[in-house]
């Protein structure tokens, strides 16, 4: 009798663990992360899943170079997570789900985060809803006051020019130094903000590339001559070939770096990290003789088409797309906000200290002073086929395998071989 | 001379097999075994003959091999064969040997400058030039190393484990490390500042960075090379060697007449293994300079890797094109191994 009761107790137990186990979606999210957003996510998810018990949310963290390289033939093969944190919009857009049939109030979305969707969507789509932006970001310097306090040399202003700026970080780390007078990331993306400022058009009048026009070779001889007269060091461009990305962020933590031209994203780590070593700011982006422009960009969290729960998908981002948990996700991880009401009502950051909260207000004004021509390249489907051939050619050029001229012709070729490439059927 | 009978030599017997098999209780098992598997393989044996079995046994080793050699190797060709940007086969486009003809179109061969693939060239170049140097380093100071450790010296076993430590690690573990060394703010600036010197940046300069990458990927593999040189002195006979010393032959002689044409069987295995090693050379490299500065150390399969992974159009046609022609220098310098190999066993 009492084998008889223990064993349909533990029939009982197991049969009702089997149906909780079989009623719960297991969706999987590959993510990347800059500084702590991957840990804030996790916490995020933490409280999603306690609000949504038929869900469980497995965080998959993976390194950047992950997911431009390894992600793409993943979803070629169909094999794909549920959804994934991109920063390629328009090469990963035709593995994209929309969510609009799923989603309970798809104006919402609409709304928030609007001109950002044309990022996510193929050539063509008007309609659809992949996903979200899990930051907003701008490129833009960052300064290392300290050591123009020390040089006793004047920082530029607002309106100053890129030559401006190179000559004042040029005299600082002489004064100080300082190896790195300036370094921009190895990056067509860092790159192009340069150019839109010198009046790059980057687009023909059928929208088609053309990318080396006057302004971009304006840009790209700034960049040769400055590696040339000790501006910028070969330790960045030169050091590494092909389409390699490099950094300089922990030159910059070192205090190595006068003035890091970077982005946003950078934000949070500086925060975290420099603490009071030295001061360090964010300052405007400088000015060409066409504007003052930066280059947006930013992450999307998108949901991918191969997944089997669309439901369940459309669900967790209607939750991460709320004000509340959006708010809470951009302040804790110091990030420009993606979503518009967000933008205009203004966020905290209370986790920031002044330097960060600083610089936030610093990039967030900048994206007043986007070019259109920056909007238009950035929600450009093959953007990164002129991003990758400009960084590897003109690497070439800045180590003296090549001339400009010599770069100029092979990043045209390049760019149209890789599209033509893509177009094949 | 009457000769003396042929005496066989004394061999353990059957029965006393069969005895202690029984003792210790494993005869049961085995003839259990035994009764299991032998119908199977005699009416296996009545089937395909006596000389088939032999394939039998090779069958599920040519399975393997052939699932993942040469299935992998027909579809990279079949790769080759198409365009596009589409993973599956069947959604790409045939192109024929357009991905070759973009491969070889070049003005001339030496300025890769004039090529439309100046990267695969350039990773050509400086494969080739990195292979020559790296394989005669590597060959001459294993060799030398090996001769050093074949001495009765202090201490030879201690530095024959130190020889082949690196061996042992992970080629991206070797590379960070000298990495970090020879990185701007590195232990050897460190060293040299110290000395009075000046700060060298080693692995943006062309020169020195090629020079660095050959000395990493030697120190990391030559103690396996001095292995094999090693065995192959140990196997020389001694005798040999008291002959010349009894007719007061010179040392260097006895090397150039005695010890290198006995080991030349073992140096060619180690200059092919070596050579195609350094063809294929690719983490190390990788991980140390990224290529650079500019494509001063691109190497071949960095090129391929990064023609169908790195870029935003990933072009599997042509990274298959490339690791096509690079799979035939490999597969031609095997060839010349093997036709070393038995010229000298002939």
């Amino acid at each position: 009798m009492k084998g008889t009761t223990v064993f349909l107790g533990c029939f009982m137990l197991a049969a009702s663990l089997l149906g909780h186990a079989q009623a719960q979606t297991t969706l999987r999210m590959t993510w990347y992360s800059d500084g702590n957003e991957g840990e804030v996510m996790s916490d995020l998810l933490r409280r999603f899943e306690e609000q949504n018990k038929d869900i469980k949310v497995v965080l998959d963290q993976v390194p950047f170079k992950a997911i431009n390289e390894n992600l793409p033939v993943q979803l070629a093969a169909g094999q794909g997570p549920d959804l994934a944190r991109v920063a390629d919009l328009g090469g990963v857009a035709r593995y994209t789900l929309d969510l609009r049939p799923h989603l309970k109030d798809p104006a919402y979305f609409e709304t928030n985060f609007g001109p950002f969707l044309e990022w996510m969507r193929v050539p063509g789509d008007t309609t659809s809803i992949p996903g979200i932006m899990t930051q907003l970001t701008l490129t833009g310097p960052f300064v290392n006051k300290t050591l123009f306090e020390q040089a006793n040399v004047a920082m530029p202003g607002e309106k100053a020019t890129w030559e401006e700026w190179a000559k004042a970080a040029k005299d600082v780390a002489a004064k100080v130094q300082a190896p790195f007078p300036v370094a921009i990331d190895r990056s067509g993306h860092r790159f192009f903000s340069l150019a839109i400022s010198q009046g790059a058009k980057i687009f023909n009048e059928k929208g088609e590339p053309a990318v080396v026009d006057e302004g971009f070779k304006r840009a790209a001889q700034l960049v040769y001559d400055w590696h040339r007269n000790g501006v910028m060091s070969k330790e960045l461009w030169g050091s590494v070939a092909g389409t390699a990305y490099r950094g300089a962020n922990d030159e910059f933590k070192n205090a190595q770096v006068v003035m890091y031209v970077s982005g946003s994203w950078q934000i949070g780590q500086f925060d975290k990290t420099i603490g009071d070593a030295f001061d360090w700011v964010a300052v405007r982006t400088p000015c060409g003789p066409a504007n003052c422009s930066g280059m947006p960009g930013g992450a999307a969290l998108v949901a991918i088409k191969t997944t089997k729960s669309p439901q369940a998908v459309a669900r967790l981002l209607e939750y991460l797309a709320s004000e509340n948990i959006a708010r809470e996700f951009y302040e804790r991880s110091l990030f420009v906000p993606g979503h518009l009401g967000l933008a205009k009502k203004g966020l905290e950051y209370k986790d920031a200290s002044p330097q960060g909260r600083a610089a936030l207000t610093v990039f967030g004004e900048g994206v007043a002073q986007l070019s259109p021509v920056a909007n238009k390249l950035q929600g450009y489907v093959n953007n990164r086929v002129m991003f990758n051939a400009v960084i590897s050619r003109l690497g070439q050029a800045i180590v003296g395998e090549a001339t400009l001229d010599e770069a100029y012709r092979r990043i045209t070729a390049d760019v149209e071989q890789q599209i033509a490439e893509r177009n094949k059927q | 001379m009457a000769r003396s009978p042929i005496i066989p030599a004394a061999t353990e017997s059957p029965v006393s097999k069969v005895k202690l098999a029984e003792r210790n209780g494993t005869f049961q098992i085995r003839k259990v075994l035994t009764s299991i598997i032998d119908w199977p393989m005699a009416a296996l044996q009545r089937l395909v003959g006596e000389r088939g079995m032999a394939y039998v046994f090779l069958l599920p080793n040519l399975i393997f091999f052939g699932l993942f050699v040469f299935v992998p190797l027909g579809i990279n060709i079949l790769y080759s064969a198409t365009g596009g940007a589409a993973l599956f086969p069947a959604d790409r486009p045939y192109v024929g040997l357009d991905q070759y003809g973009y491969l070889f179109d070049c003005g001339s061969y030496i300025d890769p400058n004039t090529c439309r693939e100046d990267h695969f060239w350039r990773g050509v170049t400086n494969t080739f030039n990195f292979t020559m140097f790296q394989v005669v380093t590597m060959v001459v100071l294993s060799l030398l190393t090996a001769i050093v450790l074949n001495m009765k010296i202090r201490g030879r076993g201690f530095f024959r484990a130190v020889y082949f430590f690196p061996v042992l690690l992970s080629p991206v573990v070797v590379a960070l490390i000298w990495k970090w060394i020879l990185q701007r703010d590195g232990l050897l600036n460190a060293l040299i500042t110290s000395l009075g010197g000046e700060k060298i940046l080693f692995l943006n300069e062309p020169g020195w960075a090629t020079f660095w990458i050959v000395f990493v990927s030697v120190w990391s593999h030559m103690g396996f090379y001095t292995l094999i040189l090693l065995a192959g002195l140990q196997a020389i006979p001694a005798d040999i060697y008291e002959a010349a010393e009894m007719d007061a032959t010179p040392r260097w002689r006895v090397f150039w007449r005695l010890t290198l044409p006995l080991l030349w069987p073992n140096l060619i295995v180690v200059v092919v293994l070596a050579l195609i090693r350094a063809v294929q050379t690719f983490d190390e490299v990788f991980v140390l300079t990224g290529g650079g500065p500019g494509t001063a150390t691109l190497m071949v399969v960095q090129y391929i890797y990064e023609t169908a992974f790195s870029n935003q159009v990933q072009n599997f046609g042509l990274a298959a094109a490339a690791s096509v022609v690079l799979g035939v220098v490999l597969f031609a310098l095997t060839l010349i191994q093997l036709a070393f190999t038995r010229r000298k066993t002939s």
